[in-house]
């Protein structure tokens, strides 16, 4: 349904590819709303409204400086350059800060898919001993908030010779009370026949896992992937803690940083936000079918 | 574990009890230990830190509650906590109320659906440094676009950030461009969990929109409402990214809220014990208010 925004060009581009929004159509829906003109007059606006900050950076981004800093300031370029991002490229740590920030993601991503897809497996199939304290510890962890965590986390990180490391970053994403959660409640509402039938044809648990269960679990991986990278790839305040070299830098830490020392170079900083976004905003389009069917099951409704 | 229950067991039932717990074990101690590691481990740390004066390299000494007494009259603390509450007042209501509608719109099936919901959600997926440069673009009192259009309808420029009187409120708009998508999801995954026959039902007896809005499908919404308004509150109350990447606090600390004050008061002066007790003042206020909410759902559910 909304794979046409899917193939298309992100978002930004897809709107100033046609800056005059399409008319509201109230005729033409057959079998549908009672009065579409009126969900329109509530989405046109706003879609607009939400839509344009994100435009208006992609568009500075492609212009020259002289077109930003003078009154009142251009809406359209008069040129197109790719002078912000040859800057960011060239002068800059960016490149560095955009490849850290993607190790960390990755692994981040790596161990969330991995350790909470088997704890969800686990809680939500297996009987063992302790299952039922074992979930509720886990559970009662999400209750703490992370500011209570960070000094006592930065002094056992120092201890451990993480500060100051990509490790640092990435460790405290390998694993959620969320993410078990989600994936529990997921496999909570498989049919277990499946499974039964794969163990009396001789599977193993690992290889039902594998082969049977994880194959069917790609909505709830998919959500899992949209909220893991949204926690990784965009975390300031911790990086701000544990990491302090620039070389180590994660590229929300670097745009932070290099919006204070350069910033009446909106070319360049607005290039930076633009590739620093457009990897999320990629993912989160492909997944985002997924979405709303894994919001129901998971109970938050 | 699994020894001292067994002792009398013959070999063969044990090793039969042993492996399903194996299984299990082997399954869910790798998330487990890092989940608890990480969080339930440090917090303990946190509480005993909270109870001296260290400084982020010694432990300190011991001090009792002085870290919480000295909390009580730390006028910094008090403003910071008084711009942190304004800012979930007006955030957490604004972003639920704005969700609603437009879960509701995003509910009808009609043309340029797939556009609509892509332009409201990817704002929630910019990050808080990228929002916040973005928000320094947009609202400069200068060169900005905001004091621009503000121009061109004829209305007085602002000083917007860089005002202490207006700073705030920029934050809440700011975030509600950015925190609207996960209201309008939930949402919109809750009325899809509506069954069709009950709104059928409703209108067959003669209720009009609004009646079914107001008597079946609010009332259906509650469990989402309840979670969001404390998901959002969490949010809210811990706010820090926006701040650090927008107004460092400034103008005249007007924006200082609880957790920037914390991170200067840990990691910049290093008043690591201070800092702790901070801390645990905010999860405080935290459990307070999530339970004020869940209390109230729950006994509007009674009610109903």
């Amino acid at each position: 349904m909304t794979l046409s925004t899917v193939t298309g060009a992100p978002p930004a581009g897809d709107t100033t590819g046609r800056p005059k929004a399409p008319r509201p159509r109230t005729a033409g829906v057959s079998g549908g709303p009672k009065r579409p003109w009126l969900a329109h007059l509530i989405l046109m606006p706003t879609a607009l409204v939400f839509a344009a900050p994100l435009v208006w950076m992609t568009l500075t981004a492609f212009m020259p400086d002289t077109d930003i800093n003078r009154y009142p300031p251009r809406l359209w370029p008069s040129h197109f350059t790719l002078d912000g991002f040859v800057r960011i490229f060239t002068e800059d740590n960016y490149p560095r800060w955009l490849a850290n920030t993607v190790i960390v993601s990755a692994v981040a991503l790596a161990g969330h898919l991995v350790l909470c897809s088997l704890a969800g497996y686990g809680f939500a199939r297996l009987r063992f001993r302790g299952r039922t304290l074992t979930f509720a510890l886990v559970m009662a962890t999400v209750m703490v908030p992370t500011q209570v965590l960070m000094i006592p986390t930065f002094l056992m990180f120092r201890n451990l010779g993480l500060i100051d490391t990509l490790g640092a970053a990435f460790v405290p994403w390998l694993a959620s009370a969320f993410g078990v959660f989600l994936m529990r409640q997921f496999f909570l509402s498989l049919p277990r026949e499946l499974e039964e039938a794969a163990t009396i044809d001789g599977c193993s648990r690992l290889g039902v896992f594998f082969r049977i269960v994880l194959p069917l679990a790609r909505p709830a991986l998919a959500t899992l992937t949209v909220f893991t990278l949204l926690g990784a790839w965009n975390d300031l305040i911790w990086p701000l803690i544990a990491i302090s070299s620039e070389d180590t830098y994660t590229i929300q830490m670097g745009l932070a940083t290099f919006a204070g020392a350069r910033h009446t170079e909106w070319s360049a900083l607005m290039a930076g936000n633009l590739v620093a976004t457009l990897p999320l905003v990629l993912v989160f389009l492909v997944a985002q079918r997924h979405f709303v069917a894994t919001m129901s099951f998971s109970g938050l409704k | 574990m699994t020894v001292s229950l067994g002792v009398r067991r013959a070999p063969a039932a044990r090793r039969r009890r042993l492996l399903p717990d194996l299984t299990g074990w082997g399954f869910v101690l790798p998330a487990t230990l890092v989940i608890v590691g990480l969080s339930l481990f440090p917090a303990v740390w946190a509480l005993l830190l909270s109870l001296r004066d260290g400084d982020l390299i010694t432990g300190g000494a011991f001090v009792g509650l002085q870290n919480y007494r000295d909390m009580l009259d730390d006028p910094d603390l008090l403003s910071a906590t008084g711009h942190t509450l304004l800012y979930t007042v007006l955030f957490v209501p604004g972003s639920v109320v704005i969700g609603l509608p437009l879960a509701l719109a995003l509910n009808q099936p009609i043309r340029l659906i797939g556009f609509y919901r892509t332009c409201i959600f990817v704002p929630y997926v910019v990050s808080a440094a990228a929002t916040g440069i973005l928000a320094n673009f947009v609202f400069d009192p200068q060169f900005g676009v905001a004091n621009t259009l503000l121009q061109a309808v004829g209305l007085p420029r602002l000083g917007f950030l860089q005002e202490p009187g207006q700073a705030m409120i920029v934050l809440v708009v700011i975030s509600l461009w950015g925190g609207v998508g996960l209201p309008a999801v939930v949402y919109l995954a809750a009325l899809q969990d509506i069954p069709r026959e009950l709104t059928e039902a409703a209108r067959v007896d003669g209720a009009s929109g609004w009646h079914v809005f107001r008597h079946v499908i609010v009332p259906q919404l509650r469990p989402a409402t309840a979670f969001l308004v404390i998901w959002q509150t969490i949010e809210a109350l811990q706010l820090f990214d926006l701040v650090y990447t927008t107004t460092k606090g400034q103008p005249l600390d007007s924006t200082t809220v609880i957790v920037y004050y914390l991170y200067q008061q840990a990691f910049q002066l290093f008043h690591s014990g201070y800092g702790a007790a901070v801390a645990y003042g905010l999860f405080i206020l935290t459990l307070v208010v999530s339970s004020i909410t869940l209390w109230y759902s729950r006994r509007g559910e009674a009610t109903a």
